[in-house]
C-alpha cells in the first residue's frame, strides 16, 4: 500500500514489518516522532526510556533475550548511549539490534552538529544510511537482518531532513519475527575482560565479513550515466547530488557506509575523470577514499558546517553563482522562539533577574530560552544534565578566586529524570552551597509534550507509577529545610523561595510546580482566563513587557494584552506596581 | 518539470495543515511529491517552513534560493525573510497580516513599514489579500489558512482537483463546511 510518510513515520513502519517487538527512546529533535508512530502498534512493546542509555540497554536487554529491539535517539543522544554501544558490538545480539541515530546538520533544534557516521567504525558497528522514505522503511527491516546475520548492533544512521520530509512510501505487512531461545552463554554476554579479551578478534572478523558483504549489498549500487563525473554520496546528500546532475553524473550511492566495500569504491574511481564527494558535515567517506589512494574533490569545496543543499552543491562544483531572485530595501525583524504566554517557566526568570551578582547554569528543555532578551538569564548551556553539575565546578573555582557570584542551577522535570539526579547526587556528596531550581512542569514540554517518569503514563498510554521529584530530591540527602516548592503563578512566593536559596550558605532546591501552559487540559482550565491593561491608570512603565511575555505589546503608547494569547498567569498583574492590569476569570 | 511551493508563516497559523492538503491533493493527482518542513520550536512562535516539491520524479526535498514558483507567507515579515527563495517571474502571494516578534513587542525593533507596498512593487506577480479579515467575515477567522490555500491552488492551476474530499480526510467535521467555504473564497480572489 502506497502511503505518504516522513522518514521517522517510515522507520517506525519498518520495525513493525520487520516483527521487532520492543523500542525504547528518549524524546529528541529530529528523532522523537519514530517512538511517537511505533507505540502505535500494539504488537511493540514501547517506553521512553529516562534517558538514551537506559533506551539502550533496554534494547540490548531485550535483543539477548531473543527479540527484534530498536532504540532511537538523536545525535547527542548517542552520545548518552554510548557505553552501551561500544559494548554491545563485542556481545553481539540474539535477536536483532537497531540503534537509530538521527543528526541534526545545520542545528535547526540541538546544541551541536556532530556527525555520527564517524561512531560506526569507533564503536565497530555495522552502519546503514537512508536517503528517503522508502528507503527508512526497507533499510530498516534489512538492519535487523543484517544484525542478526552478523552478530552486531546495527547503527541506522539519518539526519534532521531524512526524518522530517514526506515522500511516497510502498508499506508491506508484519511479519512476526516471535523470540529466539536464549542460551545461557557467559563468555559471549558477560564482558569481563577475559572475556571481552576474546570477543575482540570477534569483533574484528565480523567486521571483515561485512566488508565483503558491502561490496555485493543491494544497498551500495553505481547508477551510470556521464562518465566525466563521478560522484561518492549517501544520505540526504545524494538527492541534493541528484538533483544537481542528473544523468550528467554517474553515481556510486552509499546505503551501507560502514564498512564501506573499498573494491567498489576503486572500481568506480577507475571509471570516471574526475571524482566528487558529496557529503553534509565531516569528510566521512572523503577520508576513506583518500586513504585508498584515490584523489577526489571534497570538502575544499564543499563546506564542513551546516546544512547541504543542492544550491550549495552547485555552487561550490559547478561555479554558479547567486540565482536570480527578488530584494527589497526592508529587513524581516527576528523571530527567534521565546517562552510561552503563561509559560510557567517565566516568573522563575523574573524572580531570578531581581537578584545581583549571580551566575546562572543552565540545561537543556524550553527553559534554555530564559537566554532571550529581555530576560537573558543564562549564563552557559551544555548539555543535560550540567545545569547543575557545572554549577558545582564554577562554584568551587569561584570560592577558591575568592569570588562571591552565588550560582544558581536550572533544570526541567524530564532533564532531571534524564541524568540531573546523579548531578544532584554529586551536590549533596560535594558539599555545595550552589541553589538549584528545578523547573516541574510534568511533562517533555520542548519536544511536543512526551511522558516522563514524573507524569504517571507511559508512552503507550497506559497508567504508570509517579516518580516524585521531590522525594527524589529529599531522598540524595538535600535537608528538608533547604527545599522550597512553589507555584511559579506566585511570583512573591517564588520570589521569597529564590531569595532564601540566594542567603543559604548550603545547598538549597526550589521545586516549581505547574504544568506547561500549552498542555491541552490546562488550556481547557484556562480557558477565558485573561489580563487585560487600563489605559487610565497605566503609567507606561513597561515593567510588564520585561517579562518577555509574547502576548504583551506596546501599541500607539499604550500596553495592550492579546487575550488570544494570553491565559491569565498574572505575572504582568504581579510585577505591575500601579494596578493597572486586571484579570478576567477565575 | 518539477514545481516548488514554499509555505512561511509564524507557528500556530496553520501553515503545516494547509501543506498536508495541498500534498494530499498532490499525491491523488498521481505526482511525485516530496514535503520537508521546520518546526523545529515553532510552537513557541517561531518561524515555520514547507517545503513542497512535485513532478514526475523529485529527488532533493528542499527548496533552494530562486528556485519556488510560489511562495506563500501568512504573514508579512514572513514574506521578506523568504522572498529570496523565490524564483525569477515566480508568483508571491502574500496575506496582509502582522504578528509581531518578542523585539517589536519589547520595543527593541521596529516592524517593518509598507512591505506590501515594496513587494508589489518589486515582484509582478504578487497576490495580496486580507485572508485574516476574510475568514473573519466568513465567521471563523481560524479557517484564514483555508482562504489562502485557496488562492494558492488557484495560483498552480490546480482547480480541477476534488480539493473538498482532500479536507474531507483531514478537517474535522464541525468544521469542514466553513473550511469549505473559505476555500472557495480562496479560490475566487
Amino acid at each position: 500500500m502506497k502511503k505518504f510518510l516522513t522518514g521517522n513515520e517510515a522507520i517506525a513502519r519498518g520495525a513493525y514489518e520487520a516483527g521487532c517487538l520492543l523500542a525504547a527512546a528518549y524524546p529528541g529533535t529530529p528523532s522523537t516522532e519514530i517512538l511517537e508512530n511505533i507505540s502505535q502498534y500494539s504488537e511493540i512493546y514501547s517506553e521512553w526510556s529516562p534517558n538514551e542509555k537506559v533506551a539502550l540497554e533496554v534494547a540490548s536487554g531485550a535483543s539477548i533475550a531473543g527479540s527484534r529491539a530498536l532504540a532511537a535517539m538523536k545525535h547527542v543522544g548517542l552520545n548518552v548511549a554510548s557505553d552501551p554501544m561500544f559494548t554491545m558490538a563485542y556481545t553481539g545480539v540474539n535477536g536483532g539490534l537497531v540503534v537509530v541515530n538521527a543528526d541534526d546538520p545545520g542545528l535547526h533544534s540541538s546544541q551541536n552538529e556532530q556527525d555520527n557516521r564517524l561512531v560506526a567504525p569507533h564503536a565497530k558497528v555495522l552502519m546503514l544510511e537512508p536517503s528517503d522514505g522508502q528507503e527508512c522503511l526497507d533499510f530498516v527491516k534489512a538492519a535487523f537482518a543484517l544484525s542478526e546475520e552478523f552478530d552486531s548492533p546495527v547503527l541506522f544512521r539519518v539526519t534532521t531532513r531524512v526524518c522530517h520530509s514526506k515522500s511516497i512510501v510502498e508499506t508491506g505487512e508484519r511479519v512476526e519475527a516471535g523470540v529466539k531461545p536464549y542460551v545461557k552463554d557467559p563468555a559471549k554476554y558477560v564482558m569481563s575482560p577475559g572475556n571481552a579479551l576474546k570477543r575482540h578478534p570477534v569483533v574484528e572478523e565480523k567486521l571483515l565479513r561485512a566488508k565483503d558483504y558491502s561490496e555485493t549489498c543491494p544497498f551500495n549500487r553505481i547508477e551510470w550515466g556521464n562518465r566525466k563525473i563521478g560522484i561518492i554520496t549517501s544520505g540526504i546528500s545524494y538527492q541534493h547530488a541528484k538533483e544537481v546532475f542528473g544523468d550528467q553524473a554517474s553515481y556510486l550511492k552509499l546505503g551501507m557506509t560502514y564498512p564501506l566495500p573499498e573494491q567498489k569504491i576503486r572500481d568506480f574511481a577507475a571509471q570516471v575523470d574526475t571524482l566528487y564527494i558529496i557529503e553534509e558535515n565531516d569528510p566521512y567517506l572523503e577520508q576513506q577514499v583518500r586513504s585508498l589512494g584515490i584523489s577526489c574533490i571534497g570538502k575544499e569545496r564543499i563546506p564542513i558546517c551546516g546544512e547541504l543543499n543542492a544550491e550549495i552543491v552547485r555552487r561550490a562544483l559547478l561555479g554558479e553563482t547567486e540565482p536570480k531572485t527578488y530584494q527589497v530595501s526592508q529587513k524581516p525583524t527576528a523571530r527567534p522562539p521565546v517562552l510561552c504566554a503563561g509559560c510557567p517557566h517565566r516568573p522563575l526568570y523574573v524572580a531570578l533577574k531581581k537578584l545581583k551578582n549571580i551566575v546562572v547554569t543552565g540545561d537543556i528543555g524550553c527553559y534554555t530560552l530564559g537566554m532571550v532578551p529581555p530576560l537573558s538569564m543564562l549564563d552557559t548551556v551544555i548539555c543535560m544534565g550540567a545545569g547543575i553539575s557545572s554549577g558545582i565546578g564554577f562554584e568551587k573555582v569561584n570560592r577558591m578566586a575568592g569570588r562571591k557570584e552565588k550560582i544558581f542551577g536550572i533544570m526541567g522535570d524530564s532533564t532531571f529524570f534524564h541524568s540531573g539526579i546523579t548531578s544532584l547526587i554529586d551536590a549533596v556528596y560535594s558539599n555545595s552551597n550552589m541553589a538549584i531550581i528545578l523547573l516541574d512542569n510534568s511533562t517533555t514540554a520542548m519536544t511536543g509534550h512526551q511522558e516522563n517518569p514524573g507524569t504517571g503514563v507511559n508512552l503507550m498510554g497506559q497508567p504508570a507509577p509517579v516518580i516524585d521529584l521531590v522525594n527524589v530530591v529529599k531522598a540524595v540527602g538535600v535537608k528538608p529545610e533547604n527545599i522550597r516548592i512553589v507555584d511559579p503563578y506566585d511570583l512573591a512566593e517564588t520570589e521569597k523561595a529564590v531569595q532564601e536559596a540566594y542567603a543559604s550558605q548550603e545547598l538549597f532546591v526550589v521545586v516549581t510546580k505547574q504544568p506547561c501552559a500549552l498542555m491541552k487540559d490546562v488550556q481547557k482550565k484556562r480557558e477565558g482566563l485573561y489580563c487585560y491593561s487600563e489605559a487610565e491608570t497605566c503609567k507606561k512603565c513597561k515593567a510588564c513587557l520585561r517579562t518577555g511575555c509574547p502576548a504583551i505589546a506596546m501599541k500607539n503608547g499604550t500596553i495592550h494584552i492579546d487575550k488570544a494569547q494570553c491565559n491569565g498567569c498574572t505575572l504582568c498583574q504581579q510585577v505591575c506596581k500601579f494596578d493597572a492590569i486586571a484579570k478576567v476569570g477565575e | 518539470m518539477n514545481k516548488s511551493v514554499m509555505l512561511v508563516g509564524v507557528g500556530g497559523q496553520g501553515t503545516i495543515l494547509t501543506s498536508k492538503i495541498l500534498a494530499e491533493g498532490l499525491l491523488g493527482a498521481g505526482y511525485d511529491v516530496k514535503m520537508s518542513e521546520i518546526h523545529g520550536m515553532a510552537q513557541r512562535g517561531g518561524s515555520v517552513t514547507t517545503h513542497i516539491k512535485y513532478g514526475e520524479k523529485v529527488n532533493s526535498p528542499i527548496i533552494n534560493k530562486g528556485e519556488a514558483d510560489v511562495l506563500i507567507a501568512f504573514e508579512k515579515v514572513e514574506a521578506l525573510r523568504y522572498l529570496c527563495h523565490l524564483k525569477a517571474g515566480g508568483i508571491l502571494i502574500v496575506s496582509d497580516h502582522e504578528i509581531y516578534s518578542q523585539s517589536v513587542l519589547s520595543g527593541t525593533e521596529d516592524y517593518p513599514q509598507e512591505i506590501i507596498e515594496s513587494l508589489t512593487q518589486a515582484v509582478e506577480r504578487t497576490i495580496v489579500l486580507q485572508a485574516v479579515k476574510l475568514a473573519e467575515q466568513l465567521g471563523n477567522i481560524r479557517t484564514h489558512n483555508i482562504v489562502l490555500l485557496g488562492v494558492l491552488v488557484k495560483a498552480l492551476g490546480l482547480e480541477q482537483l476534488d480539493w473538498v474530499q482532500v479536507m474531507k480526510d483531514l478537517i474535522p467535521e464541525k468544521v469542514l463546511e466553513a473550511n469549505v467555504k473559505a476555500f472557495k473564497t480562496g479560490l475566487a480572489v
